[in-house]
């Protein structure tokens, strides 16, 4: 399933990343929801594989639970800058 | 020449068993010798440095792996476990040693050219470590670094038309016993549904968006013997509505000691001479067996099906013709709330392929998980939390009293107006009729 995104769903999502910035960089899939309360969470997805895809946003796994967030930010995402 | 001293580690091979330990150090003995002249793609001293930081370890009493981390292959959110030694410097072979899960062949059936071909890309891409299995049933490869992963998944998905499989907040692989292509107690085809599934829910196996993990199993028959009771969010088991076949006439064969119980599995000892009684009556949790000592007979509307009967007498008892599945749903592992089986949601469901009608209670099951679950929280904890009957509500499915798990303490389920023939309303006037004040 190709995930979907327009601009101004791409700009929620960014603008609310970017807002919380200073206080963390990654975010539980469930933190999207409130942004789209007209969204089914399976909408939700779709917006935020989009812009996986488009590499505004990464995963960060700890191998039992994903987190989203934007691409580079964080501590981690400097240090493992390997490719 | 071992590249640390690791006398601690050293002492986990003195034992009888066999060792990790061992199988590490021999690992990197033929590293070191690379008789097939591989031009290794990690670096060739990752196990040296591998057995040097766990001595650390056990010397320190604490680990040097940092936790997770951002690496996948693209479009995935699942698959790649990303580890960190917080020690590079020191053991800058596992500076990346991330692992890799695969998803194993229903049933785990494999071939030797398929082994051979995914030995053959860890050997050179990866550590050349592996788990067979890992606790969910995926193939696990240990160890490797960030450029190699786009290279394996290639490899995986173009030379062996392998998929990854599931970690995080995804569906996990799922994992089925190997039913009907050689157990004659399978009442589906659990390694049928297994794919099915697997290719219906390719989204969510690979793009995490659930509230935590999330797990399929398919057992044949409620032997269990991917104990999907215990270890999946979502079981499937399979049942059978009819009776229990008995062949009389093989029944007084295991009687008369002409076949042996349990197929000879037992045969280590001497047991003394079977008693069907105390061996197979006796034993049904339901008592609802009776042997005469000419027929053997069953109240089948009693059988919880157990499986021990058949399980004793497999040439005299059978599994019924109506066949099909339990779902039961919830069973974890501790970490937020205890550990929990699965708790029975449908009783009897169609197996028959497409699989339609489990197809569409697990959606249902999702999209109220999805919505109401909190972070990191297991399906059978939200059931716990907001109550068994929000989930009947939910998945549509009606209250039935094999729902409940204690009579009589824990009445979880309330009548709603609409589902009461009358509703609430009553006569005032005839009820005071019939009762004074």
């Amino acid at each position: 399933m190709a995930g979907v995104c327009t601009d101004e769903e791409r700009e929620k999502v960014v603008d609310f990343l970017n807002g919380k910035s200073s206080v963390k960089s990654k975010f539980y899939f469930q933190d999207f929801l409130p942004l789209f309360p007209d969204k089914k969470p399976r909408e939700v997805k779709k917006v935020l594989s989009a812009l996986i895809d488009g590499g505004v946003l990464e995963y960060w796994s700890s191998g039992s639970t994903t987190m989203y967030g934007l691409k580079g930010a964080g501590k981690q995402s400097a240090a493992e800058g390997e490719s | 020449m071992a590249k640390f001293k690791t006398p601690l580690l050293d002492e986990l091979e003195t034992g009888p068993w066999p060792s990790f330990v061992a199988d590490i150090k021999q690992e990197s003995a033929h590293r070191d010798a690379n008789p097939d002249n591989l031009d290794y793609q990690i670096p060739a001293d990752t196990l040296d440095d591998l057995l040097g930081q766990l001595e650390l370890s056990y010397k320190e009493k604490e680990t040097h792996w940092k936790h997770g981390g951002i690496v996948g292959v693209f479009g995935y959110g699942g698959g790649v476990i990303g580890r960190y030694s917080d020690q590079p410097e020191m053991f800058p072979g596992i500076a990346a040693f991330h692992t890799m899960r695969v998803a194993q062949p229903a049933g785990k059936y494999y071939d030797t050219k398929f082994l051979r071909k995914l030995c053959d890309i860890w050997d050179l891409r990866g550590s050349g470590l592996t788990n067979m299995h890992g606790s969910t049933g995926d193939i696990v490869l240990l160890g490797t670094q960030t450029p190699q992963l786009e290279e394996i998944f290639w490899e995986l998905t173009h030379d062996l038309n392998n998929d990854l499989g599931g970690s995080g907040s995804n569906l996990r692989t799922p994992a089925a016993c190997l039913g009907q292509s050689r157990c004659e107690y399978a009442c589906y085809n659990t390694q049928d549904m297994c794919y099915n599934l697997t290719e219906e829910y390719q989204d969510e196996l690979h793009r995490p968006a659930f509230p935590y993990k999330f797990k399929f199993k398919f057992d044949g028959c409620p032997n269990g013997c991917v104990c999907s009771m215990a270890r999946s969010d979502f079981a499937v088991i399979g049942t059978w509505k009819d009776d229990i076949k008995i062949d009389q006439e093989k029944v007084k064969a295991y009687v008369g000691g002409e076949f042996k119980p349990n197929a000879g599995s037992h045969a280590g000892r001497d047991w003394g001479p079977f008693d069907i009684q105390k061996e197979v009556v006796e034993r049904c949790p339901s008592q609802c067996m009776k042997w005469d000592g000419n027929a053997l007979t069953i109240d089948n509307a009693n059988c919880v099906r157990c499986m021990h009967c058949i399980d004793t007498m497999p040439r005299a008892l059978r599994i019924g013709d109506e066949r099909g599945a339990t779902i039961l749903v919830g069973a974890k592992a501790p970490v937020v709330d205890g550990a929990q089986l699965g708790s029975v949601l449908v009783p009897f469901i169609s197996t028959e392929e497409p699989y339609d009608e489990i197809k569409e209670l697990i959606n249902k099951i999702w999209d109220w998980w999805m919505e109401e679950g909190k972070n990191r929280e297991r399906l059978g904890e939200t059931m716990k939390r907001l109550s068994f009957q929000k989930l009947l509500d939910a998945t549509e499915v009606p209250a039935q009293p094999c729902q409940v798990k204690h009579p009589r303490t824990n009445p979880f389920i309330f009548f709603k107006e609409d589902e009461v023939p009358g509703g609430w309303k009553r006569d005032l006037a005839a009820y005071r009729q019939r009762h004074q004040r």
